[in-house]
């Protein structure tokens, strides 16, 4: 099975976040694998193990996310290639990087394709279900199970906490939600045999894609950070007292009930 | 300049779910003066049509089908995709739902546009409204614009009021009929889980417990007092992985989404991907033993106590107010 992932970098969200000329600050930053990319790229390698082939994670970025991509191969992925936008591109939008990634698969003859099911810095939830769409081929989003027989694809998806078992065929574009399973820590000799395994870089140009095929639609024209809460108020003195100033407060003060 | 803006409507078990209405006003403020309608897709689902008329659409459009019984991604976009061929209209808004957040992105491939998803407020004073957005787990928000083309958004539930309901109202209702062909993920079966009485992304009132409730029984003065303020009970991740309650009370980045106007946290110690889920609620108590817990860095109001004190006595209190 020719399986391929999609990997974003992203800022560890974890981390304290701050503004500094109109963008999110870098320096000192932390950043990560996608985490609901890495349930996709687990569960990419569990279904070579199982069904034979090769796993590609791709990702759109820059020089620094070799650095993710090279966990990804340390964890067990095959191959690895970083679509490198930094010197082509100034300005991006959900759209440029689904048709970044879409032209790159489109002549890639993938069974599956894995993303998350949303990147935890822009949060959109758009790349995966666009590039599907550009591969005219089916997706599911929010899966927590898949089984793959043949041709024949039996999921299990989370839809708001109900479950849905969809029945469909690859070639097939699937995204990952947390419940997938529990991705591995890369092996030490994970990290020395992923030294040795392809991380090929390209660019727009091998894409045939120009600056304008990819201009975004949307434009971000402020960041900020939400106005600093107030600090909370901790009650004081005996549970009975606090309890009955709390309720106190949540009807006149605050007016909630 | 005004413009023509389809609003996708959405049902639950029969009934419209409020995103709906927000839709609406949301469409009203993208509109300018122009027409919104409401868009309904499924099937055997027409009873519901003027109540989305009395929130302001002031015309509906029916798309049934068989084949539109359940959501799939190809059967909704074709449907959606003969009443846009129809209408030609200028804006798109749908919920930032399970099924917007699916079905969103494949329209706007397919329409070949831009789409700013999951927007909390509009600012719609100038020519191009202006839309707001949470990212980075909700630590930081961004204003967005659509730059030429069509306005397409989805809308967090629970953000943008819904307008004042009007029962008088009168707008045109009519249908498009399609062919649904082709579609290629077939759902086999659902399990509901999600709770019985209130829709946690709708609740008004939400008790989450975490990991401290400690058991399922431990959920019980949680549940009490959820029912005694009309709201819904929530959890956090921790407390579903040890099986205290179901994944589908789940609040957060994996779980559901919630704004109510007064959330309840009981032993829950305020992980980042929980707050993703729960931060932009109007009123937050913390109600956790650990004076040191982050979730107090997010509370309005907090108790560091035992909740098994605490939540007994809140529900003896509120039941003392109520009467009197
Ligand atoms: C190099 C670079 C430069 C950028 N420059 C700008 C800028 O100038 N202005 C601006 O506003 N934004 C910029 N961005 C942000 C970018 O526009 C968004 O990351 C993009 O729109 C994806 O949206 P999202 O984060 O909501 O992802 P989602 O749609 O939430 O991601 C869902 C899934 O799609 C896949 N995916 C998402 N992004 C990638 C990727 N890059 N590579 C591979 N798979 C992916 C993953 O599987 C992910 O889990 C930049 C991003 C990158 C990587
Ligand atoms: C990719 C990813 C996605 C995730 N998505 C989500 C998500 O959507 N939602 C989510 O919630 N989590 C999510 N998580 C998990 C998250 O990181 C935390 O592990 C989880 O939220 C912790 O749950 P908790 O606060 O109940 O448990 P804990 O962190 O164990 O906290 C329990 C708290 O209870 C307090 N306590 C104990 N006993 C009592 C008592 N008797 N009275 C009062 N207080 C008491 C303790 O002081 C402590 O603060 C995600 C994690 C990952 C990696």
């Amino acid at each position: 099975m020719n399986i391929y992932v999609l990997m974003k970098r992203t800022f560890d969200t974890e981390e304290k976040i701050s503004v500094s000329g109109g963008k999110i600050a870098e320096d000192g930053a932390e950043f990560i694998i996608n985490p609901y990319d890495e349930y996709a790229i687990e569960e990419a390698i569990q279904l070579k193990d199982a069904h034979g082939g090769e796993v590609t994670v791709v990702s759109v970025g820059d020089e620094e996310t070799e650095k993710q991509l090279r966990t990804a191969l340390a964890m067990g992925a095959d191959k690895a290639v970083l679509i490198n936008i930094e010197d082509d591109v100034d300005m991006t939008d959900e759209f440029s990087i689904a048709k970044i990634l879409s032209e790159y698969l489109k002549d890639k003859d993938a069974d599956l394709i894995i993303g998350g099911n949303v990147a935890i810095d822009g949060g959109s939830g758009q790349v995966a279900p666009r590039v599907a769409d550009y591969l005219n081929i089916p997706y599911v989003t929010t899966i927590t199970s898949i089984k793959i027989d043949g041709e024949k694809v039996e999921i299990v998806r989370d839809v708001e906490g109900d479950s849905e078992t969809i029945e469909t065929s690859l070639p097939l574009l699937v995204t990952a939600q947390q419940g997938l399973n529990d991705p591995r820590y890369p092996s030490l000799p994970g990290i020395m045999k992923a030294k040795k395994k392809p991380l090929d870089e390209i660019e727009l140009d091998d894409l045939n894609l120009e600056e304008d095929d990819v201009e975004p639609k949307t434009e971000t024209v402020e960041i900020y950070l939400p106005p600093a809460k107030e600090a909370g108020r901790i009650l004081e003195g005996e549970v009975d007292d606090q309890v009955k100033e709390l309720v106190q407060l949540l009807r006149t003060e605050a007016k909630v009930v | 300049m005004s413009k023509k803006v389809l609003v996708l409507a959405e049902t639950r078990e029969g009934s419209l779910r409020n995103v709906s209405f927000e839709a609406i006003a949301a469409g009203k403020m993208i509109a300018d003066g122009g027409e919104v309608i409401s868009v309904l897709i499924g099937n055997g689902i027409t009873d519901v049509v003027n109540e989305l008329v009395a929130y302001g659409a002031d015309r509906v459009i029916t798309v049934e089908d068989a084949k539109l019984e359940q959501y799939s991604s190809d059967g909704f976009s074709q449907a959606l995709l003969a009443v846009i061929e129809q209408e030609n209209p200028e804006g798109i808004v749908m919920g930032h739902t399970s099924l917007g957040k699916d079905l969103s992105p494949k329209l706007a491939s397919r329409l070949n546009s831009g789409l700013v998803s999951d927007v909390t407020a509009i600012e719609a004073d100038g020519d191009s409204p202006k839309f707001i957005r949470p990212i980075y787990s909700g630590k930081a928000f961004e204003k967005k614009v659509i730059k030429d083309g069509l306005t397409f958004i989805t809308i967090r539930p629970n953000n943008i009021p819904a307008l004042e309901k009007e029962d008088g109202r009168s707008g045109d209702v009519s249908s498009v009929s399609v062919d649904i062909t082709d579609l290629r993920t077939i759902i086999k079966e659902v399990v509901r889980k999600a709770t019985d009485g209130v829709d946690l992304s709708e609740a008004k009132v939400i008790v989450a417990g975490g990991r401290g409730v400690k058991s399922e029984d431990g959920f019980k003065p949680l549940k009490e007092l959820a029912d005694l303020l009309g709201g819904a009970v929530g959890a956090s991740r921790g407390a579903c992985d040890a099986d205290y309650c179901d994944y589908s009370l789940q609040i957060g980045q994996t779980g559901k989404v919630v704004t109510p106007d007064l959330y309840i946290a009981c032993g829950i110690s305020g992980a980042i991907q929980h707050m993703a889920g729960m931060s932009n609620s109007k009123v937050i108590v913390a109600i956790n033993k650990d004076p040191e817990a982050n979730i107090f860095k997010v509370a309005d109001y907090g108790i560091v106590g035992d909740l098994f004190d605490v939540v007994p006595l809140l529900i003896e209190e509120f039941k003392k107010v109520k009467v009197s």
